[in-house]
């Protein structure tokens, strides 16, 4: 018998038992310290390391596939925002027709046209060096029949009647034709759009293989504490007490992993953006930047990276929480 | 309280464990269960503490019929119910302050709410200054007395005890007994599940006595009496 044992109430009837003692008014202040109450799940009893690192991973995917979805809906804004102020007419020499003065007739008709603000007629040198890319340089294009480009700016606030111009331009015969850029708009819209989509789809796959992931680990939880949860239910939980337990432990797994693998894909995209300012002067980045626009991720994309992070740790306990709880109504 | 008409169990295809029991415990009532190994007393604990279904039969608790409670209901019986394990089933990972007060934790209850109730408990049943420990390194004797402090800490009016001397030197058991005694004086039904005759001389009570899965009982109008 230990010391303890010896000094033990229990052979003491004068101790009275809890429900004697209960109805008192005094109660022992003894000072037990404060602490958190610890988790009903065992922490050892969660794949905890290997479910945090596999979240980490997947919220890194997640977080770059949206990240390019971002990329690319920026960029096509500002594409469509530079190309959709503009339009052009172009004017090409037809025999017998005096190409100076269809130019400048066509000219005349869009500066007349309500909502263009700015007329610019390229002149033969500048049309010839338009070609240049092309045909490159040295080359006598004086007896060549060169279209001649007029470039227009509009204001976007106004709604410009195209049929009305278009139609003026048809007095000029065949040589004159408008272009609003609205087929490549369509199309380069259609190619962007699909991209997102092709980015939004790879999010979605990646946070439903992280609840796949989840799933498994939940269940594989319930399994491991199947004494716990029947201990839990004895002592009068419910199934909804259960099933916030194993959502808490969960919930903080991912958390955990949701900010390490969005955090990493934060500083990819920052360092990232900081390369392509350092290159930004270069001629090759030059055309990059006309091509896929500027890389500027910006608040939006961090805001979306933190929101990838949140929804993936939010899914976890959702899941967690809905799998346990098919799992108890399965063992019940 | 409790009423069991015609019930069986059997697990699966098997043979039945139980055949066509029909008794009820009453409240305030004090009762030993025994019978041989094997012959069915753990199932029939499962039973009353609503780990199980019958596979024929009614059971009846508090009025209702158990097999038509809710989900909601069924809880509620349960927190109305003590039970203290053969094999203790303290949570290794909670100390012995947390494992007895989760029966209150449960509920939903803040830590403050019941903090003092909880240390007078454990102080009353010698395990005062064991409170911060884990389970594993209390002694077998310490483990039952957290098990029964945690069965008893939300007041149950129904009180099982499976075993409850199994893993205890005699001497402890007749401490352990006289607790359940003095439960009983205040208004515990009490039912324990014991093969220690030893124990069962000790205090007149009824007494089920399973036997190859049937049912008899010897009545103690003294055990009743007591309270």
């Amino acid at each position: 018998m230990t010391a303890a044992d010896a000094e033990d109430p229990i052979r003491n009837d004068a101790e009275g038992t809890p429900k004697e003692a209960g109805m008192t008014e005094a109660r022992p202040q003894v000072a037990i310290p404060l602490r958190r109450p610890g988790s009903l799940v065992p922490q050892r009893s969660v794949a905890g390391r290997s479910l945090v690192m596999v979240i980490a991973i997947m919220t890194f995917l997640a977080c770059l596939a949206a990240g390019a979805a971002h990329l690319v809906s920026r960029a096509v804004n500002d594409w469509t925002a530079s190309i959709a102020s503009e339009m052009s007419i172009e004017v090409r020499p037809m025999p017998g027709r005096d190409i100076e003065a269809d130019v400048a007739a066509a000219a005349k008709a869009a500066g007349d046209t309500k909502g263009i603000t700015a007329v610019k007629v390229f002149t033969r040198g500048e049309s010839e060096a338009l070609l240049q890319p092309w045909i490159g340089t040295g080359l006598d294009v004086a007896d060549l029949p060169i279209p001649r480009m007029i470039t227009l700016e509009r204001d976007t606030g106004v709604d410009l009647d195209t049929a009305d111009l278009t139609q003026r331009l048809s007095r000029l015969g065949p040589a004159a034709s408008l272009d609003d850029h609205r087929a490549f708009i369509s199309r380069l819209s259609t190619m962007a759009n699909a991209l997102i989509v092709v980015a939004l789809g790879v999010v979605v796959l990646v946070l439903a293989a992280s609840a796949l992931a989840v799933g498994f680990a939940t269940r594989s939880a319930v399994a491991l504490n199947h004494e716990v949860v029947e201990v839990l239910h004895l002592v009068g939980a419910d199934d909804d007490f259960v099933a916030r337990e194993f959502q808490r432990r969960f919930l903080a797994l991912g958390i955990e992993g949701g900010v390490v693998g969005a955090v990493v894909a934060a500083i990819c995209y920052f360092v990232a953006g900081i390369t392509a300012t350092h290159f930004a002067s270069s001629a090759a980045a030059e055309q990059m930047e006309a091509v896929f626009g500027s890389f500027r991720f910006g608040a939006e994309g961090y805001g979306l990276i933190l929101g990838v992070a949140v929804a993936v740790a939010y899914s976890t306990a959702i899941v967690s929480r809905w799998t346990v709880k098919r799992r108890l109504r399965a063992m019940a | 309280m409790i009423r069991f008409e015609h019930v069986g169990m059997r697990y699966g295809v098997g043979p039945e464990i139980l055949r066509d029991l029909t008794f009820s415990i009453a409240p305030y009532s004090f009762q030993f269960l025994t019978g041989p190994s094997g012959a069915g007393k753990t199932t029939l604990l499962k039973l009353i503490m609503l780990s199980l279904h019958p596979t024929r039969g009614v059971i009846t608790m508090h009025g209702s019929d158990v097999s038509r409670m809710s989900e909601a209901e069924l809880t509620m019986v349960r927190r109305r119910t003590g039970v203290v394990f053969q094999e203790f089933r303290l949570l290794d990972h909670l100390t012995t302050f947390e494992n007895v007060a989760l029966p209150m934790r449960v509920q939903g209850r803040v830590e403050a709410s019941y903090r003092a109730e909880v240390v007078e408990l454990l102080q009353w049943v010698g395990l005062g200054d064991r409170m911060h420990v884990l389970p594993p390194v209390l002694s077998g004797g310490e483990k039952q007395r957290a098990a029964i402090a945690r069965a008893l800490i939300a007041k149950p009016e129904f009180l099982i005890a499976d075993e409850p001397t199994g893993n205890v030197d005699p001497s402890l058991a007749r401490r352990l007994l006289r607790l359940f005694i003095e439960l009983h004086r205040l208004g515990t039904a009490i039912i324990i599940a014991t093969h220690d005759y030893a124990l069962m001389e000790q205090f007149d009570a009824r007494r089920l006595i399973l036997e190859d899965g049937h049912l008899s009982i010897e009545e103690f109008a003294e055990a009743e009496d007591m309270r």
